[in-house]
């Protein structure tokens, strides 16, 4: 299993090219798809929050291995489908209403699509409205907030009364951050989660889907 | 380091100006509403705020036209064409409020988009950085201040794009990421950044926005050693929470000019404010370095 140590260490190293590779050639061995997600590649996306949380990788090193991640997961996912191995969740994303920054909502959806979740990005200045209309249309189960801006935070209380009404509330966990947003915050508004960055992100979902 | 520079550091520590995003939305400005076309439609507003740091004391004011640039502005269907008059009116607007009492630096602010997820090309960013520097240079700014930057290479763009226009240049970046709080968010760190922005041909570099004021000190003195020049330090008051549905910046004025001598003591020559902060932090800048 020399190739596969290779994977992760493809991944970590954020080689995209060598990460496809790998995958590429472990499938054509048979190896199955569901050992390289949770064996090989979960691991080394864990290794890197790991060596983001200690400062030894920022954001390019996050975004290179993010992409590494979802190149394999392109050939995996049709594999993994047919299995009957559904993603780890779908998850509606977006820059709440009247908030137009979009690198860190970008940077937390590059990282949910490495972690095997896929991702409905709604963009940025996304109305309560739309984030109903993706959640029922959709069928997520998680709607994860960004907001930059003190001014546009209180979108993120308004889109979860949205849900509350339209009847949804239950039916997704909601995770929020951005610059401007604390741990308090997320609770005084009902959020089920915050994470100050892009890697908790994906942990936090993982979580929460499995509390 | 250009004359104009030298000159002007013959009488440092010089008092720059406080917040505008937060000064305007207190005059009105709408959650979401990009504030630089306040300059086209409610330039009274604007003018107010101008005003406000000159009568505080300001010795160098900025401009409405942090995000007046064709990337931001594109967002906007009615004022994406308008970028030239955005940041021309921006420049009239603080000239006229200056009155000659003080020196207006343009303000040029990030792209919002990401180089390195590729949203947005080198090619791309320099030329929009080209067009709004021109258009203030062209309406008689006296410097430009390259701020808020997140990303060296956008800011080393940025520098190289306002540098066309021959005016004296600072450029500051964001140091808000890492255990210290002292990297960018793409992790360089404030060696790193003085270096290539000096390599880039920028006169004073500096720090803005960040993480309260008491993360600054050795920030500043890091970019002072490392750039040998006397450094730009623009802080919030704190980081802002939210009280009641309203954002509340916690530092005081009073607490804020407290950190001055220990700024000035780590190399720093120019001194205002960022986010949260108003005319009366300037006046306590001012009242704490007439008393030392």
């Amino acid at each position: 299993m020399e190739d596969l140590k290779k994977l992760s260490e493809a991944i970590i190293g954020g080689d995209a090219q060598s990460a496809r590779a790998i995958t590429e050639k472990a499938l054509s061995q048979g190896i199955d798809p569901v050992r390289i997600v949770h064996d090989y590649m979960v691991p080394a996306m864990n290794e890197v929050g790991r060596r983001f949380d200690c400062n030894e990788y920022f954001v390019p090193e996050l975004l290179l291995s993010a992409r590494a991640m979802k190149s394999c997961l392109e050939l995996l996912r049709p594999k993994l489908a047919s299995g009957g191995v559904k993603a780890a969740g779908r998850v509606v994303i977006g820059t709440v209403k009247g908030d137009l920054h979009d690198i860190g909502k970008n940077l937390v959806a590059a990282m949910l699509e490495g972690g095997g979740f896929e991702v409905i990005d709604l963009g940025v200045n996304v109305t309560p409205e739309k984030f109903v209309d993706a959640v029922k249309n959709m069928d997520a189960n998680i709607v994860a907030m960004s907001a930059l801006l003190t001014t546009t935070m209180p979108s993120m209380k308004t889109t979860i009364d949205a849900l509350k009404n339209a009847g949804l509330r239950e039916k997704v966990k909601v995770l929020v951050g951005g610059a401007p947003i604390t741990q308090k915050f997320a609770d005084d508004i009902g959020a089920d989660g915050y994470s100050e960055n892009a890697p908790g992100a994906v942990s936090l979902a993982r979580k929460l889907l499995a509390a | 380091m250009t004359e104009f520079f030298k000159n002007l550091l013959r009488n440092s520590p010089i008092v720059l100006d406080g917040a505008w995003g937060t000064q305007l939305q207190n005059k009105g400005l709408e959650p979401g509403e990009i504030p630089d076309i306040w300059n086209l439609i409610h330039p009274d507003k604007v003018y107010e705020v101008a005003k406000a740091y000159v009568d505080a004391g300001s010795r160098i004011i900025l401009t409405n036209t942090f995000g007046a640039n064709k990337i931001r502005l594109s967002e906007s269907l009615e004022f994406s064409s308008k970028v030239k008059e955005i940041n021309k009116r921006g420049v009239e607007i603080s000239k006229s409020a200056a009155d000659g009492k003080a020196y207006v630096f343009a303000s040029i602010g990030p792209s919002g988009k990401l180089l390195m997820s590729g949203d947005v090309t080198e090619e791309e960013l320099f030329e929009t950085f080209k067009e709004q520097a021109q258009a203030m240079a062209d309406a008689g700014a006296d410097g430009i201040v390259i701020e808020t930057m997140s990303d060296i290479v956008e800011a080393v763009i940025a520098v190289k794009a306002a540098k066309t226009t021959g005016l004296p240049l600072v450029a500051c970046m964001v140091f808000d990421s890492g255990k210290a709080k002292d990297r960018t968010m793409m992790g360089n760190t404030p060696e790193e950044c003085a270096e290539k922005l000096l390599n880039a041909g920028v006169d004073v570099v500096g720090s803005n926005c960040g993480q309260g004021i008491e993360t600054f000190l050795n920030i500043c003195k890091r970019l002072h050693d490392a750039s040998l020049r006397q450094v730009w330090i623009k802080p919030n008051a704190g980081l802002p929470t939210v009280v009641d549905g309203k954002t509340i910046y916690k530092t005081t004025p009073e607490e804020f000019a407290r950190f001055v001598p220990d700024l000035i003591n780590a190399g720093a020559g120019f001194i205002g404010g960022c986010c949260g902060t108003n005319p009366e932090f300037i006046v306590q800048i001012r009242k704490v370095l007439s008393g030392s």
